[in-house]
């Protein structure tokens, strides 16, 4: 019965959409009718969020993948435009969800570069501890959820317990597990508590025979060769072209990385490598992020020992950051700027900064317009996310439907960072 | 290999294109070139062409809306972000467009990776492109009307409730039903 | 001949048809595969190792919407999104529950702004909201035994009246 009303002809009639518009994205045999056209999405085991792919298939081959984005679109940019520059540290965490604190950094970076503000050397070795953490988390959620995508389940329960104990030390921080907002324009939020670096010490005593255990259960596994060497092959000059940063970029062997190339917040002081695969395949990408979790337990030891024992983990720059607790019981002048700040904020030129780092997935920009009072006239972001997808046609091509699921997860998208 | 030694972009463009700069700002340690909109293709394959320049990696197109009292050339500016990966430096390009017709070419041809940054500002800011490829909206849904980061169009701000309004919104509010 | 030599030394258990039904829908609830947001990283966490939901009878997630019986909204829902969950929630088959993860789905949370649906239960009917941005994951078991809580109160003749008179 359900049947016949679907081939009803004047329901078909009714139908007001018109193929006209997928001419020139689909190739001329999916209007003829040759291959199949297949929507993947947005509800999707997969697609790691909202992602919504259309795949012109001939048989079980990819001919052409159309990606669909916007099904996260927040208004985050829009938002940020209505508060003070210090609020907008909380929306920023939640564009990438999974490594809030480089979405904090890159902000807070672009933040001090437009009103012109000096960060004190123990916030900046501070904050290189929380940005490492974070890649630390977000390559342990990327590498369960690619696991699981292509059938190791047991890798997911593995990294997730490792995470908790990131989370734990994020929670000590700053109270929250996910989204910390600890990192502010000016330094960092408070001071590291006392049971953070002992905290810190044995999770990196305990944390490389655990990459040593996802190794044994992947690196060398056949099954996981087989489904990733030569799959989703990208060469050099197009992911260039393409816009692709981070550790899918390196993927194809270009060795540029912002903490090396272009370092910030004392990153030219640290020594570490990085990764560089020659493939360009999926093989490649999920080596790279494995060996980057190394190079940051180093970066992490390296970094205990670099951090001053004493000195303030914010700048003293009363115009733009609040003074301690302790001193509004003696100073007016503290009550006053303590005032004016969280009431007002404080205001930047009418001038545009762009400022970039190196997050778990690539470079993540942040582009913020003054107006000269206390709100932002444009923030934007350029995130890493969104040029991958749009790079993802080109992967994609000629793969079977299963492989596409590989290249999704080994490009590691948010799609809070896509959609902002 | 030797590598050529890096050359002034500001000064490379303004002997190149005399026409097409219109201004230069230094601020924070970053260059923006104000460029004629008529010009950018050209300049940005110049830019990414030319010995010693080799800006080859677009990172990020943004659009800004200076609305409503803007001492600027024009209502809507379009910025290009530019990274040369050899000399490790970045160049702003930036054009000033009119409120009533916003139209730049598109720098697909040079960087194809431009083609969803484009997509984005023309969806989000109402900047067309012209001789884009693909121009449908990316991040609203297709039926969306307006550009919802242009500055006057309004934020969509909802009351929040408190025990004292809370009758008055939730008889405005919908609700599911089964 | 009672029934007690019929079973052995097995012994009988007396219960009402309510309690034995609830009991059933409480002890293995599937829910939707589906994450929208940052809760969704937050839900995988309640998921995985260290909190272990399939205490709850919950490990099993279908990615269909026709097997599942929870609707777990984890994150924030935006315009552009709320058909696909409204068209997810319909072809869930009765009986049905959903829950509200996160101040996003539960209000709109910290965007109030054009793009977001200021709660999803403007689009869906919703049983128990978790506060937190995003929630703990012991504040979302704590949802779902609230759920279960509610669930146990839940009477078949209801539901059959509510059937027969379609209200």
């Amino acid at each position: 019965m359900a049947l016949q009303t679907a081939g009803n002809s004047e329901q078909m009639s009714e139908w007001q959409g018109s193929l006209d518009e997928l001419k020139g994205l689909v190739s001329e045999r999916a209007i003829t009718g040759e291959t199949m056209l297949l929507n993947m999405g947005p509800h999707h085991p997969s697609t790691h969020g909202v992602l919504r792919l259309l795949l012109e298939l001939d048989g079980e081959e990819v001919v052409s993948c159309l990606p669909d984005v916007g099904y996260l679109h927040t208004g985050i940019e829009k938002t940020i435009e209505s508060k003070s520059y210090e609020k907008g540290v909380t929306l920023t965490d939640r564009i990438d969800y999974l490594s809030p604190m480089s979405n904090n950094m890159a902000y807070c970076m672009a933040v001090e570069k437009l009103v012109g503000l000096e960060v004190p050397k123990r916030a900046q070795i501070m904050r290189v501890i929380c940005m490492e953490l974070t890649r630390i988390n977000s390559h342990l959620v990327w590498l369960g959820t690619h696991a699981i995508d292509m059938g190791a389940m047991s890798v997911l329960l593995y990294a997730f317990r490792e995470r908790e104990r990131v989370l734990q030390m994020f929670e000590m921080l700053s109270g929250q597990r996910l989204m910390g907002s600890y990192i502010r324009p000016g330094g960092v939020w408070r001071d590291f508590p006392e049971a953070f670096l002992p905290a810190l010490e044995s999770f990196l005593e305990y944390f490389p025979p655990r990459i040593d255990e996802y190794e044994r259960l992947l690196t060398n596994n056949p099954l996981w060769i087989d489904r990733t060497q030569g799959v989703g092959v990208i060469e050099p000059e197009k992911a260039l072209a393409w816009g692709m940063t981070g550790p899918s970029l390196r993927g194809s062997g270009v060795a540029w990385d912002l903490r090396k190339s272009m370092p910030y917040s004392s990153y030219d002081e640290f020594d570490f490598n990085v990764p560089v695969g020659e493939h360009g395949d999926v093989y490649d990408r999920f080596y790279i992020r494995i060996l980057e979790l190394r190079e940051s337990v180093k970066i992490l030891k390296q970094a205990i020992q670099k951090l001053p024992a004493k000195g303030p983990f914010r700048s003293e720059d009363r115009k733009f950051v609040p003074p301690p607790r302790s001193e509004l019981g003696q100073s007016m002048e503290a009550v006053i700027h303590h005032f004016k700040l969280w009431t007002e904020g404080f205001s930047a030129p009418d001038q545009e900064v762009y400022s970039a780092i190196e997050s778990p997935r690539g470079e993540v920009g942040v582009y913020i317009h003054g107006t000269g009072g206390n709100k932002p006239r444009r923030v934007h972001f350029k995130t890493p996310s969104f040029m991958h997808i749009s790079a993802m046609p080109l992967m994609s091509q000629g793969h079977l439907i299963a492989d596409l699921v590989a290249i999704i997860g080994s490009v590691d998208i948010v799609l809070g960072d896509c959609d902002r | 290999m030797s590598v050529p030694t890096a050359i002034d972009p500001v000064e490379a463009v303004k002997k190149a294109f005399p026409q097409a700069v219109e201004d230069v700002v230094e601020y924070g340690g970053e260059t923006t070139l104000v460029l004629n909109p008529d010009y950018v293709p050209a300049v940005a394959k110049y830019l990414r062409d030319t010995p010693g320049l080799i800006y080859n990696f677009l990172s990020d197109i943004s659009a800004v809306d200076y609305y409503p009292d803007y001492n600027r050339p024009g209502r809507f500016g379009v910025s290009y972000h530019l990274l040369s990966m050899l000399y490790k430096r970045r160049l702003r390009l930036k054009v000033y467009l009119p409120e009533d017709e916003p139209v730049v070419e598109t720098v697909t041809g040079v960087w194809p990776g431009a083609n969803w940054p484009e997509r984005e500002v023309m969806d989000m800011m109402g900047v067309d492109f012209k001789g884009h490829p693909d121009k449908r909206r990316i991040l609203m849904p297709e039926d969306w009307q307006g550009h919802p980061h242009r500055r006057d169009y309004p934020l969509g701000y909802e009351m929040p409730m408190f025990s004292f309004n809370v009758d008055e919104i939730i008889k405005h509010k919908p609700r599911a039903k089964e | 001949m009672g029934i007690s030599s019929k079973l052995g030394n097995l012994g009988v258990v007396t219960t009402t048809l309510d309690q034995a039904i609830n009991w059933g829908r409480t002890g293995a609830m599937w829910p939707l595969l589906f994450g929208l947001a940052c809760c969704a990283i937050e839900y995988m966490a309640t998921q995985a190792s260290s909190y272990d939901l399939s205490r709850f009878g919950m490990e099993l997630n279908r990615a269909t919407p026709r097997q599942s019986d929870l609707l777990i909204v984890s994150g924030r829902l935006t315009r552009k999104m709320a058909p696909v969950v409204r068209q997810l929630y319909d072809q869930m088959a009765d009986p049905k529950w959903v829950i509200a993860m996160g101040d996003c789905a539960s209000c709109g949370g910290v965007y109030n702004n054009y793009a977001v649906v200021q709660g999803c239960d403007e689009i869906i009917p919703v049983d128990v909201y978790v506060a937190g941005c995003p929630p703990r994951p012991e504040q979302l078991l704590h949802g779902i035994m609230t759920l279960h809580e509610k669930i146990k109160g839940e009477s078949i003749r209801d539901w059959a009246v509510r059937e027969t008179l379609k209200i």
